[in-house]
């Protein structure tokens, strides 16, 4: 066990470290130029702002720079689109909406894919499967920026106590917490039915039946532990996704999580705000993956043993 | 944790509170106004910023000389100045200020702030990256002190030097355009293009040839050119921009730059000493011997000196890059040219002068103004307070004004018009907004350097179409480069005519045969962009049978295209700083920052200059329209429309009148069920 964890964590270390020098040079790569505003700027102004974030200097200095000011001061830099504003103050500035969003929603996305999946599993090839299925399949494809519109015009503006958009009453997080987890649902949904379809189809689920255990035991006591397998698997980089919080969403329920600072940073050429994000989402992935390995141990005796 | 997980969601849901009024309801109830703003503003620093979004904010904490006047264009209301008298010709004004009016700290607003604020927006520092100081050049020598004009601040504005800055200004003090070193960047000499030669060619002799790589370097050191590098090189820069050793260089032999011949060799050494001096000394600061034209005369009087006749100056001190900044606080936290980096606008840190004071600002999320107890005005401020929020989806904005949680939205997207044509009958406003939509022609290269084809593609743009079956939005088709206001009369003379376009076409040598399948029509990447390029894709394919290319680049890559000239064409707006049609008309000069097209004219320049140097209203307005006249003869822009604003307000939100500019005071707003 402290094996695993210790090697996720060397891994992961790894994998950000990659992750970031690989963005670093990409996203330098990208046209545009991050100093570019609507009204003219002057070439010695221009240069001026280019020594002012250090990006003067040859690339490779700009690289070692950037290690260093992370390693030796803790500093992600400065936003360049939002100037004035460090980094890691837009971060811990958003996050904690996005993680506040993405666990409701994906709690949410569980008690609908879970239940979703094992009835389709149970009645394998009749028409609850069927029903389900096409409800997950509906989940995959509807996107959020057509759902969001549709549950603001259906819901919001009928209901009084739901606001269409915002980010001020507790009732908010109902409508984009129901959009964000119809998607993680429906792959649940899916990832359930194939598990619990593998697990019915065992030896051992076979001789409980001749047994004579109830179906609805079986299904929890035998079946759903090794079922969900491959669901907790997918949740772990689902959750790293879905606490990062989404662009689409927010911008149409004006949530102000850190989402969309994704699209903001490339769009901008704002390459510290964009490296930042993928330092810390590639941290956050690496932990969520270790808590789904842990989960998987805790669930597959014979995983504990390897 | 697996099984807890359900249990966590269903509890949060079940957190739904019992609040069945509306926003809106709860905010009547406080007395605050609720407004969408479209996007998070860049910051609150009235120097810093250049965007509407900002503007809105900054108009609500803090105030100008004057205000604007709730209910009428082109009339200004006292604001931080209580009275004003211009001198017979409007060059020089006197400013009496409120002697009531303090920051919202309780220190007392005086006429030494507007001084440094002034001093701090034309800070001539490479490092101040305020983007709107143009807007200070009204003031006299505002332009030569924020451009580092040495020759003006040091030589000019001396009484006791021996020549006037009349005849001592046709030395080249600032670079001959046509040289501009940027031109040659990267470039071989033995690859340049025909308008290239030509401006090199006064300094060449016959199949002579230079080293254009020496001459643009980054450091150029003269010893390594021949003579003829450099006197390209010194021409093209001009004395002011040259740094010591190439100002000792020029002064062992002066011939290098062209001076004129009423300048004696002693008045050249005269020149070029004290440059240097002043290079010695370390360029140290030239605020004072700049003498730029804002003075106070004492606490509660400013004195405004301008370049020449502006009668229309309060329409100016409304525009924000007038508005003054708290020099106390500013200096708390930084110097006075600390740019972005100054936490004087956060939250906490920041005093304003204006009716509200900032209250809470969460990134994305809102910021909220509240009444300012310390304004002078303070019993005619109804509002409580304003809450902005950062709404970049604008049909969201629309739903939430329909479900109550907004007094009023930043606008309406065209789409959205029709049904808010029905249902909100009484809630949809649609205005004149001084801006207008041009395409923007890049006339460098050839077919487009070509007059007569650039009119004839703007002729057959059937612009009364664009605006009555497309937007929607009550935008009128753009009949020249200035958007109609006050008495002002429109040159008027762009309009659709396919017909004339076609012989145009004739008659520029080009035929719909032509090779135009290089033509690219730049345009941004939004929905609404597209469809815009599209249509005119079609009219110009249906009217003159060119077929255009269209290049859909995101933001920041179009605005850096543009200003390189990397296009040929390209669709684009400009809105107006305040009443006056100069602020569509002077962006046009020749290698302004804004131009981008390439396009550049002496008599459209000395028509300008005359009209800046005429204090009669009409005969101004005469040299302005016969300027416009002569750019749009040339048409280095195709004008498609001008601007409208759309968008939607609640009844009871009260003092919300038509303005041109769409500045509208909040101080005045009231909100009355």
């Amino acid at each position: 066990m402290l094996k695993t964890i210790l090697s996720r964590v060397i891994q992961t270390i790894v994998v950000v470290f990659f992750l970031v020098t690989f963005v670093f040079f990409a996203v330098r790569a990208i046209p545009g130029n991050p100093f570019v505003s609507d009204k003219a700027t002057s070439a010695e102004e221009e240069a001026a702002l280019q020594a002012q974030y250090g990006l003067d200097k040859p690339i490779g200095i700009q690289y070692l720079n950037y290690w260093k000011n992370i390693i030796t001061e803790g500093d992600f830099g400065s936003s360049l689109a939002m100037k004035g504003r460090k980094v890691s103050t837009l971060i811990a500035e958003s996050f904690p909406i996005s993680l506040k969003l993405g666990i409701v929603s994906l709690a949410l996305g569980m008690l609908i894919g879970i239940p979703l999946g094992i009835v389709a599993a149970v009645f394998h090839n009749k028409w609850q499967d069927y029903l389900a299925m096409v409800i997950a399949m509906a989940g995959i494809c509807i996107v959020a920026f057509v759902l969001g519109p549709i549950f603001q015009l259906s819901f919001a503006m009928r209901l009084d106590s739901l606001n269409v958009a915002g980010w001020s009453r507790p009732s908010d997080i109902i409508l984009p917490s129901i959009t964000l987890c119809f998607g993680v649902a429906a792959y649940l949904a899916r990832l359930t039915r194939g598990g619990m379809l593998d697990v019915l189809s065992q030896d051992y689920i076979r001789t409980a039946r001749a047994k004579g255990v109830p179906t609805l035991q079986i299904i929890t006591k035998h079946a759903l532990r090794p079922a969900l397998m491959p669901a907790v698997t997918f949740l772990g980089p689902a959750f790293a996704a879905i606490i990062t919080g989404s662009f689409v969403v927010e911008t149409i329920f004006l949530i102000p999580g850190m989402g969309q600072y994704f699209v903001f940073g490339i769009q901008n050429n704002d390459y510290n705000l964009v490296l930042g994000l993928v330092l810390f989402y590639g941290i956050l992935m690496g932990i969520a993956n270790l808590l789904s390995d842990i989960a998987l141990i805790f669930m597959d005796p014979k995983l504990r043993t390897a | 944790m697996l099984r807890t997980l359900p249990f966590i969601a269903l509890a949060s849901l079940s957190l739904v509170s019992c609040e069945n009024r509306s926003d809106v309801e709860i905010a009547n109830e406080q007395n605050i106004l609720i407004v969408g703003n479209s996007g998070e503003p860049k910051g609150l620093d009235p120097h810093l910023v250049s965007g509407v979004m900002e503007s809105n904010i900054i108009r609500s904490l803090f105030e100008g000389l004057c205000v604007e006047d709730p209910g009428k264009d082109s009339s200004s209301l006292p604001g931080a100045a209580r009275k004003w008298t211009p001198n017979e010709d409007s060059t020089e004004w006197i400013f009496n200020l409120t002697p009531k009016a303090k920051w919202s700290d309780g220190v007392p607003v005086t006429a030494h702030d507007f001084v440094f604020s002034y001093k701090r927006l034309l800070s001539p520092d490479p490092n101040w990256p305020a983007k709107y100081s143009e807007m200070l050049y009204f003031l006299k020598n505002g332009e030569a002190y924020n451009r580092s004009y040495f020759g003006h601040i040091l030589c000019g504005n001396d009484p006791d030097f021996p020549i006037s800055w009349e005849t001592l200004k046709q030395a080249n003090f600032k670079g001959e355009r046509p040289l501009k070193l940027d031109n040659f960047k990267g470039k071989e000499f033995s690859k340049l293009g025909e308008t290239e030669l030509k401006r090199l060619s006064p300094y060449l002799s016959a199949g002579q040839s230079i080293d254009l790589a020496k001459i643009t370097a980054d450091d150029v050191d003269l010893n390594t050119l021949d003579e003829t590098e450099q006197r390209i090189f010194l021409n093209a820069q001009g004395i002011d921009k040259l740094d010591q050793t190439q100002l000792e260089f020029l002064k062992t032999n002066t011939d290098l730059l062209n001076w004129t011949a009423q300048i004696p060799e002693e008045i050249r050494q005269l020149v070029l000493d004290r440059l240097i001096d002043h290079h010695k000394a370390g360029k140290p600061n030239l605020w004072e011997k700049a003498q730029v034209g804002v003075t106070a005369v004492d606490d509660f009087t400013l004195k405004i000196n301008l370049r020449g006749p502006v009668p229309f100056l309060p329409e100016i001190t409304k525009h924000y890059t007038w508005y003054p900044v708290p020099k106390h606080i500013v200096l708390r936290h930084g110097e006075i040219n600390t740019a972005f980096s100054s936490p004087w606008t956060r939250p906490g840190n920041i005093v304003s002068n204006g009716p509200f004071k900032l209250k809470e600002w969460r990134t994305n999320h809102f910021l909220e103004v509240e009444k300012n107890e310390n304004y002078w005005d303070a019993d005619q401020v109804s509002l409580e307070g304003i809450r902005y929020l950062p709404i970049k989806d604008y049909f969201t904005e629309t739903r939430m004004f329909g479900d109550d949680q907004l007094h009023l939205t930043y606008t309406v997207p065209s789409e959205l018009i029709p049904m808010a044509k029905d249902k909100y009958k009484k809630e949809l406003r649609q205005e004149p907004y001084v801006g207008v939509r041009f395409v923007r022609v890049n006339t460098r290269n050839s077919p487009l350097s070509n007059p007569k084809l650039r009119r004839a593609l703007a002729l057959a743009v059937d612009q009364e179409a664009i605006c009555e079956k497309i937007l929607l939005g009550g935008q009128t088709p753009a009949s020249g480069i200035v958007p109609p206001f006050g008495s002002y009369e429109a040159a008027g003379v762009i309009a659709f005519d396919p017909a004339k376009a076609k012989e145009l076409l004739k008659e520029s040598g080009y035929s719909t045969d032509s090779k135009f399948s290089e033509i690219k029509l730049l345009t941004t990447n939004s929905e609404s962009a597209v469809r815009e390029a599209e249509t005119l894709q079609a009219m110009w394919k249906d009217n003159l049978g060119i077929q255009v290319r269209i290049e859909q680049r995101e933001w920041t890559t179009y605005l850096q295209q543009q200003y390189d000239g990397d296009f040929h064409l390209c669709i684009a707006g400009w809105i107006g700083d305040y009443l006056d049609p100069t602020t569509f008309l002077e962006m046009w000069i020749a290698d302004g920052g804004n131009n981008s097209t390439g396009w550049g004219s002496k008599k459209f320049e000395e028509l300008l200059s005359k009209a800046e140097n005429t204090a009669d209203p009409e005969t101004r307005f005469q040299f302005l329209a016969e300027a416009e006249n002569t750019f749009l003869n040339d048409t280095p822009v195709l004008p498609i429309y001008f601007y409208s604003t759309n968008y939607l307000i609640r009844p009871e939100v009260k003092n919300w009148n038509p303005l041109l500019l769409n500045n509208h005071p909040f101080k005045f707003v009231k909100i009355e069920e």
